[in-house]
C-alpha cells in the first residue's frame, strides 16, 4: 500500500524538481516525489497529512561521528555550550569552573556507593579565565571517590587527587610532558594523551575501550540521531569484534531502531593483510541498517594536540612536528589491496603533510590497480590547500571536512596552533567545491554535538566561538551546505544511489523540520528545529523517541 | 609491593628486524620467562612448535614465555601481565614501526610496577642513511634512533666492505650519544638484553663469561647460514668481570659504565656504595640505574663489550677504579 505524505515543502536535492509538495512511499522506499495529482498515477494510496505544516528534506547523513556518544551520555555533561541528551533534556552550558564543580556536586550526591567513580565529559577549560582545572578544584567535589572528566577535544583528562592516588600517580618524581606538575611537585590533575590518561581513566570510570559502542549506548545514540534529523550515521573507527558485530546487527535490526549505521574497521592493531581479510568477512555480514565493509585509516594526530603532521613552516607556536599513526608502506599496502578488492578507505588526516602522504600513496596504488570508482575519502583534512584540492580532484577523491572546528576551536587555531593565515583556510569547503571535489561536512560527535544543521551553519558562516568570521572566502552557500549534509555525505559513503535525495527508488528517509532551512536567514540555520525523522518509511518523532 | 618488573623497549622502523630480534630472544630464553608485547600477531613468525596455546590476545610458548598483542592499548596489556598466574622475569615491548620508543618509555615511567631497563632501536644498515632523511618518515626514524640507549646496526651481511665502512662512519658522525652493536639477522648476545638465570648471584663468573661469548657465536651459527662474512660483520660479545671490594659512589660508577667511551654495551651487578649499603647497578647502553640490592648478593659486576680488545684493566682505568688500589 502506498502512503502519500503532504508537506508544506519538500526539498528533494533532485535538480529536476528541487521542491515538491508530496512524496509517495511504499515498502520503505520512495515511489515518487511531485504533486498529489502526479503521484496518484501510481494507483491506490493513503494520504497522510501529519506533515502538512512541516518541511521535509532528505534524511540527514552524518559522515563522520562515533556512536560511542550514546555511551558518553551516561557520564556527567560538563561542556561550555548547551547540549541536548538522548532523552531530549538540554543540559545548560557551564560558564565557569565553579559551575562545573556545582554540577559535579549535584551528581555526586546521587551516587550511593561511596567507592563509585564520578565520570564527566566535554569540559573545555580554554573558555575559562585560568584555562585549567586542577585536582584541588575537583577535590572540592570529593576526596574519597575518584573523579575524571574527559575534555571536549578527547585529548586531555582532568582528575581529582583520589583518582591520581588510585593509579599511583600522586607522587613526586614524575617526569612526563603529559603530566604537568604543581609547585608541590605533584601532578596538577591534568593528563594529556591516551597513554597517560588510560591508567587513571580506568579508575575514574571510563571503560577500557572508549571508542567501542555498547548496546544501551547504541540505542541512545539512535535517539540523538532522530533529534538531529539524521537517518544514516557512521561509526567511523571500530575494532568490530565478532561480539560487537553480532550485537550491532541485532540491535539495529529491531523494528523501532531508527537509523542506518555504517561502521568502519579501524586499521590499528592488525597488519594490512589481516585488515583486508577481516573487512572482506565484515562486508558479507552487512545488513541494511548495520553497514560494514569499509576501512578507516588514521594517518596522523590532531592539530590542537600538536600531533598532526605539518608541512613547513609547521606549528605557529613552534611545537615540533606531530606523529604518524601508520607507516607509509602500510598505507600503501592497505590502499593497494583495498583497490584490488573494491573496499572503500576513509583516511583521517589533519596536517597538510599527512594529506600529501595520502595523495602520493593513492596515486601510486592507483597505478597498480586503476579504477575511477573508489571514492577514497579524506576525513577532516583540515589543512588541505589549493594545490592539494586540485590533486584530490584529479584522483577522484572526496573530502569530509570538520566544519564544526571553526566554531569550537577556530580561535585556538588562529592564536596558537597554525596562526591566522592558515586558520582562515582551514576546512576550506569553498575551495573544495570550486575544484569539483565531492564534499561532506561533519561533527565528529561526541567531540562536537551531532547536528548536521549546526554543522551546515558552521560551514556557511565560519563564525568562531568568540564571534569572529574566520575565512570569509571559504564560506559556502546554504544550498551547498544542505547538499553536503545529504547527498554530499551519501556520496562519500558510496550510498548516493540509495539515499541522500528524495526521488523515486531511494529509501524513504526524511528529516522532518519545523522550519524551512532555505528560507531562514543563513545565520539562523542552526536554529531550525527538528520534529523527527522518517527512516525507511517508518516515522520517528523526537518527542516520543 | 614486589620489585618492579624489568622492561626493554625494542624500537625501529618497519623492516629493521624487530620481530626477528624478538624471535631470537624467545629461542634463547633458556628458562627465563620472557613476556613479549607486540603490536599485532600478524608478522611474528613464531616457530609453531614453540606455541603451547592461545587465549585471546595472549600466546603461551614452551619454556614459560608468553607473547601478547596490545593493539593500541599498551597500558591495558601491561595490566594484564600483572594478572597472570606467574609474573614474567623480563618484559619486551615491541614498538610499532612509527612509534617513538622514548615516548613509550616515558609512559612506562608512570607505572611503578615496571622499570625501564633500556631502549634498543634497530637500524637497517642497508638503508639507514637514506631512510633517516626520507620524505615523510625521516624525522620519525631519526627520533627513534635518538631515543635509543643501544642501537643494533642490523643486516650488515648485506653490505660490501666499502659500504660497511661508510655506514659505520655515518653512525659515528650522527649518533654519538649511544653505543651500537653490529648485527646480522638481528642476532645479538641475549645477555645484553636480559639476565640469564645463572648470573643472578654472579658466582660462576669465569665460566659464565666464557659461555656468554661462546653462546653469542653459537647464536649466529644456529640462526643463519653462517658464512665467514657474518663473523666479520657481527659483533662478538665479550664478558668482563669487575670485582670492586671497596666502597665507591655507585651513581658515579654507573654513569661511567654507561659512557660510550668506556666501550660497554651492558653492565649488571652489585657494588658496595659509599654509605656501605649494597647497590644494584644496571646499564644498558647509555642508560643506567642504581637501586638497593636484594638481600643475599655479593659484590661484583658483569660487563659486556663488543670490542674484543677491551680488558678489565681498561674499564677500571676509565672508571678511575685503579685509584682505589688493588681489589
Amino acid at each position: 500500500m502506498t502512503t502519500i505524505y503532504s508537506a508544506k515543502k519538500i526539498i528533494t536535492m533532485n535538480p529536476t524538481r528541487p521542491t515538491v509538495s508530496h512524496v509517495a512511499v511504499r515498502d520503505g522506499r520512495i515511489v515518487g516525489a511531485g504533486s498529489l495529482t502526479e503521484l496518484a498515477g501510481f494507483g491506490d494510496y493513503t494520504l497522510d497529512e501529519r506533515f502538512t505544516d512541516k518541511v521535509l528534506m532528505p534524511g540527514l547523513v552524518e559522515g563522520h561521528c562515533h556512536t560511542v556518544e550514546g555511551k558518553w551520555w551516561r557520564y556527567v555533561y560538563c561542556g561550555f555550550h548547551d547540549r541536548m541528551d538522548p532523552h531530549g533534556k538540554v543540559w545548560s552550558g557551564l560558564a565557569s569552573i565553579d559551575q562545573v564543580i556545582e554540577r559535579l556536586m549535584e551528581q555526586e550526591v546521587t551516587l550511593v556507593d561511596p567507592a563509585e567513580p564520578l565520570t564527566g565529559w566535554a569540559i573545555d577549560p580554554i573558555y575559562y579565565s585560568d584555562r585549567k582545572i586542577t585536582r584541588q578544584q575537583l577535590d572540592r567535589v570529593s576526596t574519597t571517590r575518584p573523579i575524571g572528566i574527559m575534555h571536549a577535544s578527547g585529548h586531555i583528562m582532568s582528575v581529582n587527587s583520589k583518582a591520581l592516588e588510585m593509579a599511583d600517580y600522586l607522587r613526586t618524581g614524575i617526569e612526563h610532558e603529559g603530566v604537568p606538575l604543581g609547585d608541590d611537585g605533584l601532578p596538577t590533575g591534568e593528563l594529556k594523551g591516551p597513554d597517560v590518561m588510560r591508567p587513571v581513566g580506568q579508575k575514574a570510570g571510563f571503560s577500557d575501550n572508549m571508542l567501542e559502542f555498547d548496546e544501551p549506548g547504541l540505542i541512545d545514540f539512535a535517539r540523538l540521531c532522530v533529534r538531529a534529523g539524521v537517518t544514516t550515521a557512521t561509526d567511523l573507527a571500530a575494532e568490530l569484534s565478532e561480539a560487537t558485530v553480532d550485537m550491532g546487527i541485532r540491535v539495529t535490526d529491531a523494528d523501532n531502531f531508527p537509523v542506518r549505521i555504517m561502521s568502519l574497521r579501524f586499521h590499528h592493531g592488525v597488519t594490512p593483510n589481516e585488515l583486508i581479510e577481516h573487512v572482506k568477512i565484515l562486508r558479507e555480514q552487512s545488513t541494511d541498517r548495520f553497514r560494514l565493509g569499509k576501512i578507516k585509516v588514521v594517518a596522523d594526530g590532531s592539530i590542537q594536540g600538536f600531533s598532526a603532521r605539518m608541512n613547513w613552516p609547521g606549528y605557529f607556536n613552534g611545537a615540533p612536528n606531530g606523529l604518524w599513526y601508520i607507516a607509509p608502506e602500510q598505507m600503501l599496502a592497505i590502499y593497494e589491496m583495498a583497490l584490488e578488492f573494491d573496499i572503500q578507505v576513509h583516511t583521517h588526516t589533519n596536517g597538510d603533510e599527512a594529506t600529501d602522504l595520502v595523495l602520493e600513496t593513492l596515486e601510486a596504488a592507483l597505478k597498480k590497480h586503476p579504477t575511477n570508482h573508489h571514492r577514497f575519502t579524506i576525513q577532516h583534512g583540515q589543512l588541505i590547500n589549493g594545490a592539494q584540492y586540485r590533486r584530490l580532484a584529479k584522483l577522484n577523491m572526496c573530502v569530509n571536512h570538520f566544519a564544526n572546528h571553526h566554531f569550537y576551536w577556530g580561535d585556538e587555531h588562529y592564536n596558537l596552533t597554525v596562526g591566522p593565515e592558515r586558520a582562515e583556510r582551514m576546512n576550506a569547503c569553498r575551495t573544495a567545491l570550486d575544484n569539483g571535489v565531492p564534499l561532506a561536512i561533519h561533527s565528529d560527535a561526541p567531540i562536537t554535538p551531532l547536528s548536521p544543521l549546526f554543522t551546515a551553519w558552521c560551514a556557511v558562516n565560519r563564525i568562531t566561538s568568540s564571534g569572529r568570521v574566520q575565512g570569509e572566502h571559504e564560506k559556502i552557500t546554504v544550498d551547498e551546505a544542505l547538499y553536503a549534509i545529504t547527498l554530499g555525505a551519501a556520496y562519500t559513503l558510496d550510498l548516493d544511489r540509495e539515499i541522500g535525495s528524495i526521488e523515486a527508488g531511494k529509501h524513504a528517509d526524511f528529516a522532518v523540520l519545523e522550519d524551512d532551512p532555505t528560507a531562514v536567514a543563513a545565520d539562523k540555520l542552526k536554529d531550525v528545529s527538528v520534529w523527527g525523522t522518517v527512516q525507511a518509511g517508518r516515522v520517528f518523532s523526537a518527542s516520543d523517541i | 609491593m614486589s620489585a618492579a618488573l624489568p622492561v626493554t623497549i625494542i624500537g625501529g622502523y618497519l623492516g629493521s628486524g624487530k620481530t626477528t630480534l624478538i624471535n631470537h630472544l624467545l629461542r634463547h630464553a633458556n628458562g627465563v620467562r620472557l613476556a613479549v608485547l607486540i603490536n599485532d600477531f600478524g608478522e611474528l613468525p613464531i616457530d609453531a612448535e614453540l606455541i603451547e596455546g592461545q587465549e585471546g590476545n595472549v600466546i603461551s610458548l614452551s619454556g614459560g614465555c608468553i607473547c601478547c598483542s596490545y593493539g593500541d592499548d599498551l597500558s591495558y596489556a601491561l595490566q594484564q601481565l600483572l594478572e597472570q598466574e606467574s609474573l614474567p622475569d623480563h618484559i619486551f615491548i615491541e614498538a610499532s614501526g612509527v612509534a617513538l620508543p622514548g615516548a613509550i618509555g616515558k609512559s612506562l615511567s608512570l607505572l611503578r610496577a615496571f622499570k625501564l631497563e633500556g631502549i634498543v632501536v634497530l637500524a637497517d644498515a642497508t638503508s639507514i642513511e637514506t631512510s633517516s632523511t626520507a620524505k615523510y618518515i625521516g624525522d620519525t626514524i631519526a627520533r627513534q634512533l635518538s631515543d635509543a640507549d643501544l642501537i643494533v646496526l642490523n643486516k650488515l651481511d648485506l653490505l660490501s666492505n666499502l659500504q660497511l665502512e661508510a655506514v659505520r662512519g655515518w653512525m659515528e658522525a650522527h649518533y654519538t650519544h649511544s653505543p651500537w652493536v653490529d648485527s646480522v639477522f638481528s642476532t645479538i648476545d641475549p645477555e645484553v638484553l636480559f639476565e640469564m638465570k645463572r648470573d643472578i648471584n654472579l658466582h660462576a663468573s669465569a665460566s659464565a663469561s666464557a659461555s656468554a661469548s661462546a653462546s653469542a657465536v653459537q647464536c649466529i651459527k644456529s640462526d643463519t647460514t653462517a658464512t665467514s662474512h657474518h663473523h666479520e660483520v657481527a659483533s662478538l660479545f665479550k664478558s668482563i668481570r669487575l670485582d670492586i671490594n671497596k666502597a665507591i659512589d655507585a651513581d658515579t660508577l654507573a654513569a661511567q659504565l654507561a659512557d660510550k667511551r668506556c666501550g660497554l654495551v651492558r653492565a649488571k651487578g652489585f657494588v658496595r656504595h659509599a654509605d656501605k649499603s649494597l647497590k644494584t647497578i644496571q646499564v644498558v647502553g647509555r642508560r643506567w640505574s642504581v637501586t638497593d640490592a636484594p638481600d643475599g648478593v655479593s659484590t661484583g659486576l658483569v660487563c659486556i663489550a663488543t670490542d674484543g680488545n677491551l680488558s678489565e684493566a681498561r674499564v677500571r682505568a676509565f672508571c678511575g677504579l685503579d685509584k682505589l688500589g688493588p681489589a
